[in-house]
């Protein structure tokens, strides 16, 4: 018998395997379970029970709204910040841009807790007890804060890839500031505001942790009305992560995706 | 020229007061890991109890430990699948190579949460019970595309030619792959291999779903503490704050040093 010869073919072969059952099947899984009943028939029960049910509707829309709300808020401090580091001489920028992104390596759930404490301080202050039943206001500042570097680094990238002899040409024709701003960087940075945003976008909309740490548990997003349903209804939660799962894919293919190379924590710096 | 240095003010202050915000809670909870109470508000008296508590108790090392430990078992393992897949997808035809590019970029986009769901309920559909195994596949699934994607810009780079030579020169394909291939796509196995840590030590959700009964990882733990919490949490959730500080200076440490020896090198090619 011939012993088969190594190809460099085969080494895909364990990685598909990976694949198809850990994240096709498992994909197929929950589409079966969003369309099934518990004895396991065809049903279209959990989707019309799903959209005729005020409280899961007004749940994804006041969800949408605080994603909205942090993106928005995320952009607004990040371009700025993204702008003036691309734009600004220092040699060591680089490490101005690294004192944005250090603390994404301090464990999440500790990172969340240190603005939970920094509140409790700050809501002991006089005139500051408000701040204890803000809950809104907390989830989105830690949001905001959490998902910042995604919105800084791929906007940094973008613009540093503008040729600076954009900027020269549209000075040399007589354009100021302001007008160099909106004919030159922000038409260009459009490709990292894209992929900004929907890294910001998608973990505000799922990613309960923060809304539960800072919000009392008072806020519910789309991603912690999934985990009541975990354990108790499998088909259920499944038809929320099936209408998630097509939300989350509609918005990537609406904003073109984003690129490996900007994803996280600005490992390829 | 006065109205340039004010416009380089405002711009540095702006940068300034984000960085400050972003840096405020943790050095509250740097200042605060020194305090001998376990409440944020007053500062009671200097005290290096909540380090003592961090280094002793059997239960908060186990935790450190189980998190170190998945954190170093799923990002090896997915190293090792990820850069396989990645070389063999490489030299695979386009029409496999674009279905497990697509397949890769599934858990990249997904929301956490609709990942850790899918593949639960897989388990529980296929009746297995929630283990190491389903942990480490519930890590695996989050850090591979991530390995994958890493490795896959390094190949592109790579010049194809010098496989080749090694084929010509009698070399087996397996060690052509080994001595030519590989030393050339190790940067990228290397970020590929960080960011997998990085990303199973941050991760809470999948955790939370896969995990075996009674495992705890730091992110379990401290989310449970907090929004459950009582008396005996609050002395282990305080000690954590000590953690936060270390592992905050062991970075800063860290990104001091490369920044040295990136500088030294830099200059020894000059």
């Amino acid at each position: 018998m011939k012993v088969p010869r190594f190809s460099r073919k085969t080494l895909c072969i364990p990685y598909g395997v990976f694949l198809l059952f850990f994240v096709l099947v498992p994909m197929l899984v929950i589409l079966f379970y969003a369309f099934t009943d518990d004895a396991m028939h065809f049903s279209f029960a959990n989707f019309v029970k799903f959209f005729s049910d005020p409280t899961k509707l007004s749940t994804i829309v006041y969800s949408l709204v605080i994603a909205l709300v942090t993106t928005v808020v995320a952009l607004l401090i990040a371009y700025p910040v993204a702008y003036i580091l691309a734009r600004s001489h220092i040699k060591k920028k680089y490490v101005v841009l690294m004192l944005f992104v250090l603390p994404m390596w301090i464990n999440f759930v500790l990172r969340v807790n240190a603005i939970r404490e920094l509140f409790n301080l700050i809501s002991q202050a006089e005139g500051f007890d408000w701040l204890s039943n803000a809950n809104y206001f907390k989830t989105i500042f830690g949001m905001v804060y959490d998902f910042l570097p995604f919105m800084i680094l791929p906007l940094y990238t973008t613009m540093m890839k503008i040729d600076n002899s954009l900027y020269e040409a549209s000075a040399d024709l007589g354009g100021s500031g302001f007008t160099t701003f909106a004919r030159v960087t922000l038409p260009l940075s459009v490709p990292g505001i894209m992929s900004g945003v929907t890294m910001v976008f998608l973990p505000s909309m799922t990613n309960y942790v923060v809304s539960d740490m800072l919000g009392n548990a008072k806020v519910t997003i789309i991603g912690k009305f999934i985990y009541t349903y975990f354990g108790n209804d499998w088909h259920m939660g499944s038809m929320i992560a099936l209408v998630l799962l097509i939300v989350v894919f509609l918005s990537t293919w609406l904003t073109g995706g984003f690129k490996a190379d900007e994803t996280v924590r600005g490992t390829n710096l | 020229m006065r109205k340039q240095t004010a416009i380089k003010c405002l711009k540095a202050g702006f940068i300034g007061l984000i960085l400050l915000l972003l840096y405020a809670p943790i050095l509250l909870l740097a200042i605060y890991s020194f305090d001998k109470t376990n409440l944020i508000g007053r500062f009671q008296g200097f005290s290096f109890d909540h380090y003592v508590h961090l280094f002793t108790d059997p239960n908060v090392l186990g935790m450190i430990g189980n998190t170190l430990l998945l954190a170093l078992i799923a990002a090896l393992l997915s190293t090792l699948l990820g850069t396989a897949g990645a070389l063999g997808m490489y030299y695979c035809k386009k029409r496999v190579r674009g279905t497990m590019q697509a397949l890769n970029q599934i858990p990249v986009i997904n929301a956490e949460i609709v990942t850790a769901l899918a593949l639960t309920v897989t388990f529980v559909a296929v009746n297995i019970e929630r283990s190491w195994f389903t942990l480490i596949i519930g890590h695996m699934v989050i850090c591979t595309p991530f390995v994958v994607l890493s490795v896959i810009p390094k190949l592109k780079q790579m010049d194809n030619s010098l496989y080749e030579a090694a084929l010509d020169l009698g070399a087996s394909p397996f060690k052509a792959l080994m001595t030519v291939v590989l030393p050339q796509i190790i940067p990228g196995v290397i970020s590929g291999f960080m960011l997998a840590i990085t990303l199973s030590l941050d991760d809470y959700i999948v955790t939370m779903y896969t995990r075996p009964t009674g495992f705890e990882t730091i992110s379990t733990y401290v989310y449970n503490a907090t929004t459950k919490g009582n008396a005996h949490t609050a002395v282990t959730l305080s000690s954590f704050w000590a953690l936060t500080t270390i592992i905050f200076l062991i970075i800063v440490l860290f990104v001091v040093c490369s920044n040295l020896v990136s500088r030294k090198k830099k200059e020894e090619t000059k």
